[in-house]
């Protein structure tokens, strides 16, 4: 109820609001949205394929008014650990849910995340109890599908003191042509001490859905999290991912993937807060565009007062593949404390011909040589995922992608 | 029968500007040729040229080769009739590993002598690659580095000689390969020419020095300067280049041009 009134007090964001200055909202169809089911139940399988390792400890698919659908996942209950869809959270284990909810992510930090934290029904509760390592990987899939509607998510992870676990989260839906959807979600990640998380989210959006989701992780001391993106659905996305260093000697890593073709609008805010000493955070986006694709990429490192010998790291690479598509990449620093680390770089670049002409020279096609290319563009990328299913899913996106534009011409 | 590369008159243009004037050249199989000649006659040009860079635009003449005029194909269709350049400057490719790169080409030619193949088996590919990796003494390690990024010039060139030495084409091309290397590099890069070199594979070997062609011999020695090919000979030619430089052969092409 909070949350709905926060909504209705809240400005509709503009493109005068500094952080939507390059993305505009104005063409979303938005009092078209209807609340309502998906159009199609059936999830397309290649979605609940084991990403991270062999197989998955529990796989949960959620779409919106269908019960969630669960697989695996017996043996979690017996030593406390929660992965459930919202609902049955709500039921069975409001304390948790209660402690925990809200505090990375506000209701009210726009009006986005009022309406998500007042809609949303369907969504994920992970949970580790202190100590508790799972060691196979938690997997969930937001299947979404179906034009003119509204949909809302949430995703909370709490990773007690010293616990430890990987968990894979995908939104998806099929692209309906020529229609419009909305999708709002909340990801909230907390992290104990000397707590570890490796989360792993893919966005495949089908190139209808307008989707803003709001993203904040909470490190406590000596914490670890291991933070990776998959970017190459939607028309339009707005992502704003924060990370928040709490405890000294935290750690946290973002490593994003996107590819935006067509005029899609790839638009990714991210925050790396060091607020305690001895914290390290290392951020490496890399994103190639075609047809008339379009990204932003806006991030900052803040340094606050005190938290000295912080070490932060930001870099944000694009490869042009295609002269009407357009990258934004803005990097900022701010830093309040005297002792610290800090470095950051951002570079807009085209397929080059000198690569392309000697790769072809040893007999690589030219579409090979460009694949070569661009496959070794994202190589930092790949190097930093330590899943093998997760990267061949990141190459399957990049070979869409290619086709996509070579047929659109 | 042996093949042959056969440049025929031709002329080659940069933005506009004639910089090939006539070129005439063949080289066959199993020989060994060299092509000498002061900075800036088009000795480079060539080179790209022979191997189909975009920015350098035939206005005349063929190029030969098996029975096809290359002028007008892609690079990689004359790469997998069996033409090879050794790049002056290799270019890097970052993320992308020499192994990999290597079975990429290898497999672009099986798939086009059949496009049902499924490209040659991992441990195969291995087993070949430590082979020709011996010849060069290089470190296996190599093999995982991305393609000529942050290769010493030695390391760029043996890094060439090496797909030389994996892809077989018919007839090599090698463009200053002696250009930044040291007396060691220079003795390993050679020898592994050397041991390509026989009845398979024609070589053109193009250079500014003399120095390489103590390693590498000749049974063929041309000059190049403004754009032609101004005389032809033996071994003989070269020794007599390194004596007395390229000034004689300045006056003797400006003679016959007086003449003509």
């Amino acid at each position: 109820m909070r949350a709905w009134e926060a909504f209705e007090r809240l400005p509709f964001p503009s493109t005068t609001d500094e952080a939507w200055r390059r993305t505009d909202l104005r063409p979303m169809p938005r009092h078209s949205f209807a609340l309502g089911a998906a159009s199609s139940p059936e999830v397309e399988s290649a979605l609940l394929r084991p990403l991270a390792g062999e197989a998955h400890g529990a796989l949960l698919c959620l779409t919106p008014g269908l019960e969630p659908r669960r697989e695996g996942g017996k043996d979690l209950a017996r030593r406390d650990v929660i992965f459930t869809d919202w609902a049955s959270a709500v039921r069975d284990h409001a304390p948790q849910l209660e402690r925990a909810l809200g505090q990375a992510v506000a209701d009210d930090e726009d009006s986005f995340t009022a309406l998500a934290a007042a809609l949303a029904v369907d969504g994920v509760v992970v949970y580790v109890p202190a100590g508790v390592h799972v060691a196979q990987p938690l997997h969930s899939v937001f299947w979404a599908p179906g034009a003119d509607r509204a949909f809302f998510s949430r995703v909370l992870v709490v990773v007690e003191d010293g616990a430890s676990v990987t968990f894979v989260h995908e939104t998806a839906s099929p692209s309906e042509p020529g229609g419009h959807a909305l999708h709002a979600g909340i990801v909230e990640l907390v992290l104990g001490a000397g707590a570890h998380l490796t989360f792993v989210e893919l966005q495949t959006w089908g190139d209808h859905v307008w989707n803003v989701t709001h993203e904040r992780a909470i490190i406590g001391r000596d914490g670890r999290l291991d933070w990776i993106f998959g970017a190459v659905g939607s028309r339009l996305t707005k992502t704003f991912s924060e990370l928040n260093l709490a405890g000294q000697g935290a750690e946290g890593r973002m490593s994003g993937f996107y590819f935006a073709g067509g005029t899609q609008h790839l638009d990714h805010d991210t925050q790396q807060n060091h607020l305690a000493p001895h914290t390290t955070s290392d951020l490496l986006f890399k994103g190639a565009l075609v047809g008339r694709g379009r990204s932003v990429w806006q991030g900052m490192i803040y340094v606050a007062p005190g938290a000295q010998k912080a070490d932060g790291y930001q870099a944000n690479r694009n490869l042009m593949l295609s002269p009407h598509a357009r990258a934004d990449s803005i990097p900022g620093l701010e830093i309040l404390a005297d002792d610290v680390r800090c470095t950051h770089g951002a570079t807009v670049g085209q397929l080059e011909e000198e690569p392309i002409y000697y790769l072809m020279s040893r007999g690589l096609p030219r579409p090979e040589a460009e694949r070569l290319v661009v496959d070794g563009f994202f190589a930092p990328i790949m190097d930093r995922i330590p899943f093998d299913g997760v990267r061949a899913r990141f190459g399957r996106m990049v070979d869409d992608k290619l086709t996509a534009s070579e047929l659109r011409g | 029968m042996a093949s042959a590369l056969e440049i025929r008159d031709l002329h080659v243009s940069v933005q506009g500007k004639p910089i090939l004037r006539g070129v005439n050249l063949t080289v066959r199989q199993g020989e060994v040729h060299a092509l000498m000649g002061p900075n800036g006659t088009g000795k480079s040009t060539l080179a790209n040229t022979l191997m189909g860079h975009p920015n350098f635009e035939v206005t005349h003449g063929q190029i030969l080769f098996k029975g096809q005029d290359l002028v007008g194909l892609e690079p990689d269709e004359r790469s997998r009739l069996g033409l090879f350049l050794a790049f002056q400057y290799p270019v890097a490719i970052p993320g992308v590993s020499l192994a990999n790169f290597l079975r990429a080409a290898l497999n672009a030619r099986r798939r086009a002598a059949d496009p049902e193949d499924k490209g040659m088996p991992i441990p195969e590919f291995r087993k070949l690659l430590k082979q020709k990796m011996d010849v060069l003494q290089m470190p296996y390690e190599f093999a995982g580095r991305y393609l000529n990024e942050g290769f010493s010039g030695g390391e760029k060139k043996r890094a060439e000689i090496l797909q030389l030495a994996t892809l077989e084409p018919e007839i090599a091309v090698l463009d200053e390969t002696d250009s930044g290397l040291d007396i060691d590099a220079l003795r390993i890069v050679a020898s592994g020419v050397n041991d390509l070199a026989g009845p398979e594979l024609g070589v053109l070997v193009i250079t500014h020095y003399q120095r390489i062609l103590n390693y590498i011999k000749p049974r063929f020695v041309h000059v190049m300067l403004g754009g032609r090919v101004v005389e032809s000979g033996g071994p003989e030619l070269a020794e007599h280049l390194e004596e007395h430089g390229y000034d004689w052969i300045r006056e003797k092409a400006g003679e016959a041009a007086a003449e003509a």
